[in-house]
């Protein structure tokens, strides 16, 4: 089973552009990182640079709205991300639970959707999905 | 199961292997250890629902198992001598012990976790042994897991387990790291039981099956591990390589009704590409460090040549052939020169992989091998030559025990053309 652990850290929906974790954050997230790592559980981690770099693009009607950011009406943004393969969900939230986070930050754990975790009739209605996913794949 | 019986499941996952080594690094007997770390685990379903799940799980797991030690201590230690000085050394030892396996987890070192799966994968034990205690005391499954996993009984699968401690207690195997030649034995040993791990889960047939093709996560976890545990091993990312490789095809190689679909007949959309990544990513890892001619390193060349062709059509079936035939100078084998007449059929046309099928013909250990004649049944039907065919695929559904294979024998006769010869 893969999980995507889903960081939202407090104050990040305002950070300034160039806003950078301290050096003692990173290092601790380092080490928490590699204790996912040596326990052969993580596949991806990334971090995102604030909101106020990114836009947002809402639809209405068919129609396509962008604002840049920061988004005032955000009270909650994503900060980065890890893939982790575990055997269960108690076991991505007990990895959760050991993540390095400041007060009052926040991780959501969510389940990746495979294909197999679908009823028959939705796979069948999806089918095609993987070749839009793996366009994008990478060339090897 | 209740919630928080699988939130300790999950904790004992994620910090059994630490608490082990470390209990073994103070007490040298891997099996002890393993109890020790089990009867500190019976605490924890005891005390955890009442108490909830203690602030640090590894320390309180620790404190438990060292309580549990010191009893052991004491008891032996009074059925050995009854009188004189045993108080005030009963009491010295205690301390002791106890003070180690305090500092034990703040020790335990990388080392003490490869040294605890170079003793679980010990030369000295059966292979199922070896397979059982990796389960075991690396990947924190349960008896029942791996029974299950492995379709024996809970019972059968206790007893491969207490047999396997015995031995290595009999065999006083030290908990060292091995070095020189004997590290490349060992390493050897260890990749062998991933490897069959892997394959157990690999070749499971259905959703059903669950707990087998978990194992197919249990052993790229395995393999991700050792690859941080001895980096400059590359034979380590060839099997890291060709595990992922071979697991990224896994959603495509079954059917909606689980019947079995051939590697050129998969869907190949349905691949993992942020997968085969990862496998091209720990090939080139085997081969940067001089393992691109090693055993595993091999098959994994061979897996990512067909991971990178988009179609059958695109494969660089004169790279697999070159492939398989220095696969064949460091490991002969009748099955890998199967493989290879396969891709010689394909590259240069079904008249030479059959010349190529000819010379193994004879080979004692492909008689009664239902792939033999199923591939040249194959090779027959490319060259017309129908009525062969049918003789050797009938062949073949005869010999295979398997009944998605006879399925798939069955389904090919019946698309035969019927009028030619």
């Amino acid at each position: 089973m893969r999980f995507m652990m889903i960081v939202i850290p407090k104050g990040y929906e305002s950070a300034a552009p160039n806003a950078v974790p301290s050096a003692e954050a990173v290092a601790k997230m380092m080490e928490y990182n590699r204790s996912l790592q040596k326990a052969g559980v993580l596949l991806a981690l990334d971090g995102l640079l604030p909101p106020s770099t990114g836009a947002r693009i809402s639809y209405t009607d068919g129609k396509a709205t962008v604002t840049d950011g920061p988004f005032a009406e955000a009270k909650e943004v994503v900060g980065g991300y890890w893939i982790i393969q575990v055997r269960s969900r108690e076991e991505a939230i007990e990895w959760a639970r050991r993540a390095p986070m400041a007060n009052n930050e926040i991780i959501e754990v969510r389940q990746i959707q495979e294909m197999s975790d679908f009823p028959e009739d939705v796979q069948k209605a999806a089918e095609g999905f993987e070749n839009l996913t793996n366009t994008s794949a990478v060339k090897i | 199961m209740s919630k928080i019986h699988q939130t300790i499941e999950a904790v004992w996952k994620i910090e059994s292997t630490r608490l082990i080594a470390g209990i073994a690094r103070v007490i040298r007997d891997v099996g002890f250890a393993e109890e020790l770390a089990q009867d500190a685990l019976v605490a924890a379903l005891e005390q955890w629902p009442e108490e909830g799940i203690p602030e640090k799980p590894a320390a309180w797991l620790m404190t438990a198992a060292k309580r549990r030690a010191i009893d052991y201590l004491r008891r032996g230690q009074m059925l050995d001598q009854k009188h004189g000085e045993i108080a005030r050394e009963l009491e010295f030892q205690q301390q002791q012990l106890s003070n180690a396996l305090d500092n034990a987890l703040d020790q335990v070192i990388d080392d003490d976790v490869l040294r605890l799966i170079f003793i679980a994968c010990h030369p000295v034990l059966t292979m199922e042994g070896r397979v059982a205690l990796t389960l075991r005391l690396i990947c924190g499954l349960t008896k029942a897991e791996i029974a299950r996993a492995f379709l024996v009984p809970e019972k059968t699968l206790g007893q491969r387990i207490f047999r396997a401690k015995r031995t290595l207690s009999e065999a006083h195997v030290p908990f060292e790291t091995p070095h020189g030649e004997e590290l490349r034995r060992r390493v050897e040993s260890v990749l062998s039981v991933v490897y069959l791990i892997f394959n157990e889960g690999y070749t499971a047939t259905s959703g059903e099956e669950w707990m087998r093709i978990a194992l197919c996560d249990d052993a790229l976890r395995l393999g991700r591990m050792l690859v941080e545990l001895l980096p400059g091993e590359s034979e380590i990312h060839g099997l890291l390589a060709l595990m992922e490789l071979q697991a990224s095809r896994t959603a495509a190689r079954r059917g909606r009704d689980g019947q079995a679909i051939l590697l050129l007949e998969q869907d190949r959309s349905l691949w993992d590409y942020a997968q085969i990544r990862r496998g091209m990513t720990a090939l080139e890892q085997a081969k940067k460090l001089g393992g691109g001619a090693g055993n595993y390193a091999l098959q994994a060349a061979i897996a990512a040549c067909h991971a990178r062709a988009r179609t059958p059509q695109e494969t660089n079936w004169e790279q697999i052939v070159l492939l398989y035939d220095a696969l064949l100078q460091i490991s002969p084998s009748p099955i890998v020169a199967l493989n290879r007449a396969v891709a010689v059929g394909m590259e240069r046309g079904p008249a030479a992989g059959l010349a190529e099928l000819d010379t193994l013909a004879a080979e004692p250990a492909l008689a009664g091998y239902h792939l033999l004649p199923s591939i040249r049944g194959d090779l027959l039907i490319k060259l017309g030559r129908f009525t062969e065919a049918r003789e050797e695929i009938q062949r073949a559904i005869d010999m295979t025990q398997n009944s998605r294979e006879k399925e798939l024998l069955l389904d090919r006769l019946e698309r035969m053309p019927k009028a030619h010869s």
